[in-house]
């Protein structure tokens, strides 16, 4: 489905990524976990064309995303949701989800657009998935946080793609929320291959149904099952730092 | 609209004050589909609309020319024996008319596909657009442009042979203006209701999430920057014969800054409002400038800090604010009968 190779970016020096391998296959939902400034959000980045990569190359479906356009990238079935909610706060959840539905998006065709009952069908189908379904005539700027990031999924979801990329779902949503939206993570993942980055760990337990890779550094430092990587060494001295260097400084 | 006091009540100086400040209404509407719409602040307008109106303003000087004379009063001056080629297609009132679309609409589509497939953004597209106005002001003030430097065009009788000085034909010049500004209202309108229109809100939200949802943006962008200038070059074309002189005065950075300043007050990424506030800013000007020369600056320039301070959504939202006030005033006022009928109701 998707397989990166030797990918490295830099930022002014700075080495932000360097990846030798990364696969994920179908219907696979992989959490990307990590601390602050590892490279997750970079790394999405590059997948969905906002990033140009210094080096190496991505397979999607067997053909080369790096040097393809966005909407290109796109149009291949990559989706893409961002950190910070991001919906178009002018319009209302309806029309947002309009702008989603996979239709063409030349001018000329927008332009003549007529809604059909089978997309009035479908928006409602999704509305209903990510529980905006009362929510459809009001202005996207005055949801909610947790229904900005649902919405945003909505609009994903609606373009039909076949891989998701998904940052920080859950980030600033209350507990009840967070678990409707694992819950919801999980259920797509029986029909996408699904990329999710996470910082909150009972989260990444709630989701982490396959596997769990650890970026640090601009590196996989392991991969996993969620109670393997829980209990890695490794993964445990780079969130809590290194106890052994820190007894060994006390000692000296 | 002052159509009922038509005859006799209202002056027809104060009839093509206002076929006037129609044209500029049209040209507000341009720019609120550009910057209130689509949020791409171009501050050029004044050029575009000037280009309408240069276009009108070549036919009509070489349909007006004194008996015996090949050329305008200022090439003679300039000793220019022959007509520029340029100039040539502008003696036929069609490919005039055509032209005076066509170039705006060009112009706007090359410059936009540089700028806009570069993704300059905000304030650059903002600064970039100012130094294409002053570069324009500055070329088309020069004698050797051969459109009558800083003197521009002017002295104009006819109007494919109607009199301009004739009460019928300002009339006339009127209601066309009117008409075109209502057609162009409703064409704009049919425009932002469509999914069209809907696109160009979600760029001005965010571009990249609309990127990222499979559109094109920088075509939707280029494409609504020539709509919004051949809409201000038609508000140019009809504002010449009302007028009556053109100049590169019309098209210099500050007439482009002025033209957002009217959408602005009247509030933009709503059409009413860019009719409201184009009317309303030049009907103050000219009352202010009549009883207070000098002093109609500040008033403008007050208005704008008001604005921006105050009402986010210009005058046509302190409008709707009052009405939503009144609505949810008696609403409450209904609300509260009832509730002291129910208590009248219980205690009985």
């Amino acid at each position: 489905m998707l397989s990166v190779k030797n990918l490295s970016v830099a930022f002014g020096g700075v080495q932000a990524l360097k990846l030798d391998q990364f696969d994920l296959k179908e219907n696979e939902l992989r959490v990307v976990i990590g601390p602050n400034g590892a490279g997750k959000s970079t790394f999405m980045d590059i997948i969905c064309g906002k990033t140009k990569p210094d080096e190496g190359s991505i397979l999607f479906k067997g053909e080369e995303l790096i040097g393809m356009s966005e909407v290109k990238i796109t149009e291949m079935g990559v989706g893409r949701k961002f950190q910070k909610p991001t919906v178009f706060t002018g319009l209302s959840v309806f029309d947002n989800m309009l702008l989603g539905l996979k239709v063409k998006k030349d001018i000329i065709s927008t332009f003549f657009y007529k809604t059909k009952k089978e997309h009035l069908e479908k928006i409602h189908e999704i509305a209903l998935k990510v529980g905006l379904q009362d929510d459809l005539d009001k202005i996207a700027g005055s949801l909610s946080h947790g229904k900005k990031q649902w919405l945003e999924i909505a609009i994903v979801l609606l373009q039909d793609p076949e891989l998701m990329l998904i940052d920080e779902p859950a980030a600033g949503m209350s507990d009840s929320e967070a678990e409707k939206t694992g819950n919801l993570l999980c259920e797509l993942s029986n029909s996408h291959s699904v990329i999710v980055i996470e910082h909150d760990m009972k989260f990444v337990e709630q989701i982490a149904i396959d596997q769990v890779s650890v970026l640090v550094r601009g590196s996989i430092l392991t991969q996993g099952t969620f109670q393997e990587v829980k209990n890695d060494q490794q993964v445990i001295d780079c969130y809590l730092g290194a106890p052994d260097s820190a007894q060994t400084q006390r000692s000296a | 609209m002052p159509l009922g006091n038509l005859l006799g009540f209202v002056e027809t100086n104060t009839m093509t004050l206002w076929g006037r400040y129609f044209c500029f209404a049209i040209a507000a509407i341009g720019i609120d589909l550009i910057w209130g719409y689509t949020g791409v602040l171009s501050m050029t307008q004044a050029f575009f609309f000037c280009l309408g109106a240069y276009g009108i303003g070549m036919y009509m000087t070489l349909s007006n020319l004194p008996e015996g004379h090949q050329l305008p009063a200022f090439m003679e001056w300039n000793q220019v024996t022959e007509l520029p080629t340029f100039w040539a297609p502008f003696s036929s009132f069609p490919l005039a008319f055509i032209l005076s679309l066509l170039v705006p609409a060009l112009f706007s589509l090359i410059f936009g596909f540089f700028v806009f497939r570069s993704r300059i953004q905000g304030v650059y597209f903002a600064i970039i657009t100012q130094a294409l106005a002053l570069a324009m002001f500055l070329l088309f003030s020069r004698n050797e442009t051969m459109l009558g430097g800083t003197n521009g065009l002017t002295d104009f009788k006819y109007l494919l042979g109607f009199d301009l000085r004739e009460t019928s034909t300002k009339l006339g010049l009127y209601f066309i203006s009117f008409i075109v500004l209502c057609l162009i209202y409703i064409y704009s309108s049919f425009l932002t209701k469509s999914k069209f229109g809907k696109g160009l809100v979600a760029i001005r939200d965010s571009e990249s999430r609309m990127r990222f949802t499979g559109y094109g943006v920088s075509a939707y962008k280029i494409t609504i920057f020539m709509i919004g200038s051949v809409i201000a070059a038609i508000g140019g074309m009809l504002y010449l014969p009302q007028t009556g002189i053109i100049t590169p005065g019309r098209m210099d950075v500050q007439a482009s800054i002025e033209m957002i300043v009217w959408v602005a007050l009247g509030g933009r990424g709503n059409l009413k409002g860019a009719v409201l506030g184009a009317i309303v800013v030049n009907l103050l000007y000219s009352i202010f400038t009549s009883i207070l020369p000098g002093g109609w600056l500040y008033v403008l320039g007050g208005l704008f800090v008001i604005t921006v301070l105050y009402l986010d959504k210009g005058m046509i939202g302190l409008f709707q604010q009052i009405q939503a006030y009144i609505k949810t005033f008696f609403a409450s006022d209904k609300n509260n009968k009832e509730a002291e009928n129910e208590v009248i109701n219980v205690s009985a």
